[in-house]
């Protein structure tokens, strides 16, 4: 039987991808603008069926780095209990990647949270509001520029004293 | 003085309506947080929080008039804060609960409230992370000592405070102050 690694390298042109595994981790590399194909590839041909996890790394001043954003998606097939990570990469200005919520409607809380706390926006998601953070918030908190105690942000509100409350 | 009966007794209006007061407590349970535990067991049969006149934990601020601020409060949540203490009926007091509803505790990041009496006013902070039952009864008792000592039956104490019982001066960005003390810092080095 053929691997997932030897099925992707045949149908994808295989100097994009890197595999790499650490125990019984499989994760693959890929690039941002084949994302879409091989994640459903992967669930229509492999039974990858279920998105358990979707999550953005901020590497801004990271050694050895040389995108900012990387997204990972962390994959299940619950036919064989198969695990897998797809990770890929995303830079400024306008991060932006397609939505998977199309093959998996777990992606939709994801998205939106990944969007609120990286800005990494996700073509075709169908309702990419902020969802942690409130909606006339401003800016992306998980971002390694923006600091640890905000921009004064939790001191925007009106103050109510005794005597007119 | 000698036509007045042994059962009747003289008193000022003020002192006799701030101990009706004091003895019926009725808490608004804003419990957000492990704080929230402590209230819970306080409020239950160990604590028992029914001997001080308080037990009747009301969930519509309509009904209350102490909130208790049990936990952090987040920028989210501090909107909904304020509504519920207005909505809540005159007269009315506020204890703030813990280290994280005093002063943010070591929630210290940009979504955190660093402590409710910047945008409310709080007549009592029971300190701890989380305090035991044990403190929020003595912060209750201390409170029913206040209400006696000082409360009115128009309630006209509250009208004299009008200024915000946050820390002076309010920093409006801390940011602001944390780069000028690091370029200071930098200025020194």
């Amino acid at each position: 039987m053929m691997t997932i690694e030897d099925a992707l390298k045949l149908k994808f042109s295989c100097d994009e991808l890197s595999f790499s595994q650490f125990r019984d981790n499989h994760r693959i590399g890929v690039p941002a603008e084949k994302l879409f194909d091989i994640l459903a590839f992967l669930k229509n041909e492999h039974h990858f069926d279920m998105l358990v996890e979707l999550t953005a790394v901020d590497y801004l001043e990271y050694e050895g780095a040389k995108d900012r954003f990387g997204v990972v998606y962390v994959l299940v097939s619950t036919m064989n209990g198969a695990r897998l990570v797809i990770k890929t990469h995303v830079n400024d200005p306008e991060p932006l990647l397609p939505s998977v919520y199309s093959l998996w409607k777990s992606a939709d809380w994801l998205e939106r949270e990944v969007y609120d706390m990286f800005g990494i926006r996700f073509s075709g998601h169908p309702d990419l509001r902020r969802i942690l953070t409130p909606d006339e918030f401003t800016a992306y908190p998980l971002r390694k520029d923006y600091p640890l105690k905000g921009r004064g942000e939790r001191h925007n509100f009106p103050v109510l004293t005794r005597a007119e409350s | 003085m000698k036509d007045v009966p042994d059962n009747v007794f003289m008193t000022s209006l003020d002192a006799a309506a701030s101990w009706a007061r004091s003895n019926s407590l009725w808490p608004m349970p804003f419990a957000t947080a492990c704080c929230g535990i402590e209230l819970m067991a306080t409020a239950s049969s160990r604590f028992d929080l029914a001997r001080f006149g308080a037990e009747v934990m009301r969930f519509s601020p309509r009904q209350c008039d102490l909130m208790i601020v049990a936990g952090r409060v987040v920028m989210k949540m501090l909107p909904v804060l304020q509504r519920i203490w207005l909505q809540m009926p005159e007269p009315k007091w506020c204890i703030s609960m813990g280290a994280c509803a005093c002063t943010g505790g070591v929630f210290d990041t940009y979504a955190v409230v660093q402590g409710v009496d910047r945008f409310i006013p709080v007549d009592l902070y029971v300190p701890g992370c989380p305090p035991r039952p044990e403190q929020l009864m003595a912060g209750i008792i201390a409170l029913q000592d206040k209400i006696k000592h000082g409360g009115t039956l128009n309630g006209t104490e509250f009208g004299k405070r009008t200024q915000p019982m946050g820390p002076t001066p309010f920093d409006l960005d801390e940011l602001i102050r944390i780069r000028e003390g690091n370029e200071k810092l930098i200025a020194l080095s």
